[in-house]
């Protein structure tokens, strides 16, 4: 049973190994998809290309419902799984500072790498700009984000507790709601992409 | 050669839902292997630390940012975001050499010079290092891995995450369109 390294069925010094082929994974994917370019990903803002979304959501529910039916098979222990503690303020706050990044970028962290590798030089002035940023928070963290960093914890709370619905329901939901963004979005697409653009 | 053959030669990508269920394949080995998601901030954050502890080990002990992370038995290089990271470079370089797809390049909305476009996304790069400290984590390793494991967190990130980028987008739509 699941995860493997954390049960010790895998030995842990193939962890790193591991963690190499899953980015390779990961990598291509992303590149495959056209995250390479940040022009095509930034498409969605402007609704003349809507490949973030497509991808982004499909990953997401491929995952979430995969590790539904993993756990429901007994093939995952999901109480080994790491879960991202919820605390309210800096995940708002943090996603809005990485919200402009990506309009301003057009490129988020895992996509710029990508990016950088097939060539992107302003990939690699993104990069370049996050260590800057990384560092700025580190030196200015006592004074400035310590407090906000550790604001209104929630804990390791789960999307369908917080709404007070079960996990099926709230999948089900999950499913029913990407399905229509991606109608919606052949929609808008068919109606801004007769911008002639070349990226 | 001429940009109409290398326009035949480069490779189309990948239908958007097959390449999303191939990441979330990815996202599926993750967890079931290592019992943990993707990311790609925190490898940044690893090389960060590393650099600022060999620089100046007094003051990376003594700071509340680093000292959370330099006091540990293990170096933060050897982190398993920094081999993922590797990962996703090599995995990048091989699908664009496959698809044609190699060149150095500053890609930019025609009405931005290549030094503006650069100067933009290096600022850019600084918001997400910000945000991405703050928020632990950036739109993989938060929103991505949070909403595969149902995490409020990763709701909450992913909403904001996109929702800032749209309301900045109109008042810097000249840099893109």
């Amino acid at each position: 049973m699941g995860p493997l390294i954390t049960q010790g069925i895998i030995s842990g010094e193939w962890n790193s190994m591991l963690a190499f082929l899953i980015g390779l994974g990961f990598g291509i994917s992303l590149e495959q998809a056209g995250f390479s370019s940040s022009r095509k990903l930034i498409g969605i803002f402007y609704g003349y290309d809507f490949v973030v979304l497509r991808v982004f959501l499909t990953a997401a529910l491929t995952a979430s419902v995969g590790l539904i039916y993993f756990h429901y098979l007994g093939w995952i222990d999901l109480e080994m799984v790491y879960i991202n503690p919820t605390f309210v303020w800096s995940a708002i706050i943090g996603g809005a500072f990485a919200g402009v990044g990506i309009i301003l970028g057009g490129y988020c962290p895992g996509t710029s790498f990508t990016a950088a590798s097939i060539g992107k030089i302003d990939a690699m002035a993104y990069i370049g700009g996050i260590f800057v940023g990384i560092l700025f928070y580190a030196e200015t963290y006592s004074f400035l984000w310590k407090d906000l960093h550790e604001m209104t914890p929630l804990g390791k709370v789960k999307i369908f507790d917080s709404l007070g619905i079960s996990q099926g329901l709230f999948a089900f939901l999950f499913i029913v709601f990407s399905l229509v963004i991606f109608f919606a979005s052949f929609g808008l697409q068919r109606k801004f992409s007769n911008r002639k653009l070349k990226y | 050669m001429d940009d109409k053959h290398l326009a035949l030669r480069r490779k189309k990508y990948m239908n958007p839902y097959l390449a999303g269920f191939l990441l979330g394949l990815v996202l599926l080995a993750a967890f079931y292997l290592t019992g943990r998601g993707l990311g790609a901030s925190g490898a940044v954050k690893s090389v960060v630390v590393t650099a600022v502890d060999a620089v100046a080990h007094d003051h990376a002990l003594n700071s509340d940012f680093y000292g959370k992370y330099v006091t540990k038995d293990k170096p933060p290089m050897q982190a398993w975001l920094v081999f993922e990271i590797l990962g996703v470079i090599f995995g990048g370089l091989i699908s664009g050499a496959f698809s044609g797809r190699l060149a150095f390049k500053i890609e930019h909305s025609p009405r931005i010079t290549s030094k503006k476009r650069l100067i933009i996304s290096a600022v850019g790069g600084v918001f997400m290092g910000i945000g991405a400290s703050l928020g632990r984590g950036c739109a993989s390793g938060a929103a991505l891995s949070g909403m595969s494991v149902l995490s409020t967190a990763g709701f909450i990130s992913f909403l904001a995450i996109f929702g800032m980028a749209f309301i900045v987008a109109y008042f810097v739509r000249k840099i893109w369109i």
